[in-house]
C-alpha cells in the first residue's frame, strides 16, 4: 500500500514536471522542471529495486547532463520562446488525436496486459550484480560505449570550437 | 505492490510529453530536452520490465541508454552552439536554409 502511495505521489510529480516542461516558455524553467522529472524518476527506480540505476540517474542525468543544458542556456543567453502560429491543422487534428491515442494506449496497457504486482525487494538490483553483468556478459558493449563517448567528446570539441579561419576571412571581407 | 502496467502507463505519459514537446516547441534547447524526456520514459519501461521478468539485463540496458544519451547531448549541444554562431538564433522556424 505504501509503495502504491509512493508510486502515485512521485508519478504525479513526474507528470507535473513533464507538463510544466511543455507549458513553460523560458528554456531555463523547462530545464529545471526536467530536473524534477529526473529526480522523481529516480525514486520510481528505487521503488522497482533498481538502486544502481537510481543513483546513476541522479548523478549522470540530473547532475551532469542537466548542468550541461543549463550551461548552454546561459552561454547562448536563450530568451523567451517565440511562437509562430502557422499551422492550423495541428490545432484541429493534433489535440483530439493525442487524446485518443493516450486513451487507447492506456486502456490497452491497463486492461489487456495480464500482469501481477512485483514486490519491491524481490529483484536483486545491487550495484555488485550490475557490475558483474556489465564486466562479464556485456563487456564488449561496455568497451564500445567507451569508444562512443571518446568520439562524442572529440566531436563536441570540434563542433563547438571556434572556427578561426572563417572569422578571419569575414573580417577581411 | 504496484502492477507493471502502472509503470508502463507512466512511461507512456512521459514519452508522449516528450513527443509533444518535440513537435510544439520552437526553441532548439527545449526540443533537445524533450528528446531527453523521451529517453527517460523508455528507461522507466526498461527498469519496469527488468523488475517484472526478474532479469537484470534491463538495468544494464538502461546504463547503456544513459551513456548514449550523454554522448548525444554533448554532441547535440555542440551543434546547437555552432548553429547559434552561424544563424544568431535558437528558433527552429528561422533555421530554414534547406526550405524551398
Amino acid at each position: 500500500m505504501l509503495h502504491l502511495i509512493l508510486f502515485l505521489a512521485f508519478g504525479a510529480v513526474c507528470v507535473a514536471g513533464a507538463v510544466n516542461l511543455l507549458v513553460q516558455r523560458h528554456p531555463i524553467n523547462s530545464a529545471l522542471s526536467l530536473v524534477v522529472v529526473m529526480g522523481s524518476l529516480a525514486v520510481e527506480y528505487l521503488l522497482l529495486g533498481a538502486e544502481f540505476v537510481a543513483a546513476v540517474q541522479i548523478i549522470v542525468y540530473a547532475g551532469a547532463i542537466m548542468v550541461l543544458f543549463v550551461f548552454v542556456i546561459m552561454l547562448l543567453n536563450a530568451g523567451e520562446e517565440e511562437y509562430s502560429n502557422k499551422s492550423r491543422v495541428a490545432h484541429v487534428v493534433g489535440i483530439p488525436g493525442v487524446l485518443i491515442g493516450c486513451v487507447l494506449i492506456g486502456w490497452v496497457l491497463v486492461e489487456r496486459s495480464h500482469t501481477e504486482a512485483v514486490a519491491v525487494g524481490a529483484l536483486p538490483g545491487a550495484p555488485k550484480d550490475i557490475g558483474w553483468l556489465l564486466f562479464h556478459d556485456y563487456l564488449l558493449p561496455f568497451e564500445v560505449t567507451s569508444i562512443l563517448v571518446l568520439i562524442a567528446i572529440m566531436g563536441a570539441v570540434v563542433l563547438a570550437g571556434r572556427p578561426e579561419p572563417v572569422q578571419q576571412s569575414k573580417k577581411e571581407s | 505492490m504496484v502492477p507493471l502496467s502502472y509503470y508502463l502507463v507512466l512511461s507512456g505519459i512521459l514519452f508522449a510529453c516528450g513527443v509533444t514537446g518535440f513537435l510544439i516547441k520552437r526553441n532548439l534547447i527545449t526540443i533537445f530536452m524533450s528528446i531527453e524526456l523521451m529517453l527517460n520514459g523508455v528507461n522507466l519501461s526498461f527498469v519496469a520490465f527488468a523488475a517484472h521478468w526478474h532479469a537484470l539485463s534491463g538495468q544494464v540496458f538502461v546504463f547503456f541508454v544513459m551513456v548514449v544519451a550523454a554522448a548525444e547531448s554533448a554532441v547535440g549541444l555542440a551543434i546547437i552552439i555552432a548553429v547559434f554562431r552561424t544563424r544568431e538564433t535558437l528558433n527552429v522556424d528561422q533555421v530554414n536554409l534547406l526550405k524551398l
